[in-house]
């Protein structure tokens, strides 16, 4: 086996999971709704996003108030931050690096950090084409939790990528989520 | 992206097993999809280019291979777009029901 081949070996045990989505807006403003906390707690799970896009920076992610109410209700605490991770690459509007650790569970923070990337490319005048890769290699649980695996069980567990993208989408072209 | 490609693409059932396979195992290249089904390599290209043109494949290059991934955004959105939440409970209650009838013939 040559070197080659061990890297190979080991890029082909990755697990990556992979979303694309086209949106009929700029790319700007796919990048504006990813990375400003007054759009990216809007979508999805409702909970805020903050990065401080430079490598090194910090990216945190707030429990919303729906999330909150659901926890107390059940008798649940919740952490006050629900993700947590660093930025590793910010070029707006095109590409966004960062690592990404879920702390809303033991088992999802035992996974600890996974890797997750934003592609934003135009591929006609106003049309954005996004892809989300996130890497779960060794995050078994929250792998699921993204994959939407847990959404028919209700209680938030959400649909995952493949929903918060379907959500956003809505948003940007239509002005509204989807639930509202 | 338009409903039509996607529609389109579902409709055929060697591109069904292929995204099936991918549901297994996600990343796969040519070589491996092309021994799950009974078929030239160039009519599995073919299959996943159309599968790629709907968008439900996504294709992404690992040092010398191309390694294709299951989106199942199209889906999703066509789900979201005809499926509101209301009749989406019926529905569930109709998949149920028809789990535990054919459970017990």
């Amino acid at each position: 086996m040559s070197t080659t081949d061990t890297a190979e070996t080991q890029q082909a045990e990755r697990t990556l999971q992979v979303y694309r989505v086209y949106i009929k807006v700029a790319p700007e403003k796919v990048w504006q709704a990813i990375t400003d906390p007054e759009w990216n707690g809007r979508y999805g799970y409702g909970a805020p996003q903050f990065f401080e896009l430079r490598p090194g920076g910090s990216y945190r992610s707030t429990a919303s108030e729906e999330m909150r109410k659901v926890s107390d209700e059940m008798g649940y605490g919740i952490p006050d931050v629900v993700v947590d991770g660093e930025v590793l690459e910010a070029h707006p509007p095109r590409k966004l690096v960062q690592t990404f650790r879920m702390l809303m569970s033991p088992d999802a923070a035992a996974d600890g950090f996974t890797q997750l990337t934003y592609e934003i490319s135009e591929v006609a005048p106003g049309v954005s084409r996004l892809t989300v890769t996130h890497d779960v290699t060794g995050a078994p649980s929250l792998a699921a939790v993204v994959a939407g695996a847990y959404e028919d069980q209700g209680g938030g567990g959400g649909g995952g990528w493949a929903w918060i993208l379907s959500d956003l989408k809505s948003l940007l072209e239509t002005g509204s989520v989807l639930a509202a | 992206m338009d409903d039509d490609r996607v529609f389109k693409a579902l409709a055929d059932p060697t591109r069904r097993l292929l995204l099936d396979r991918l549901f297994v195992r996600d990343g796969q290249t040519l070589t491996e999809l092309e021994s799950a089904v009974e078929m030239t390599r160039y009519g599995v290209m073919k299959h996943l280019k159309v599968l790629e043109e709907a968008g439900l494949v996504v294709p992404r290059r690992s040092g010398r291979e191309k390694l294709h991934f299951l989106n199942p955004v199209p889906i999703r959105l066509i789900h979201d777009r005809w499926i509101d939440k209301y009749t989406e409970r019926h529905a569930a209650a109709l998949v149920d029901l028809k789990n535990e009838l054919e459970g017990q013939s």
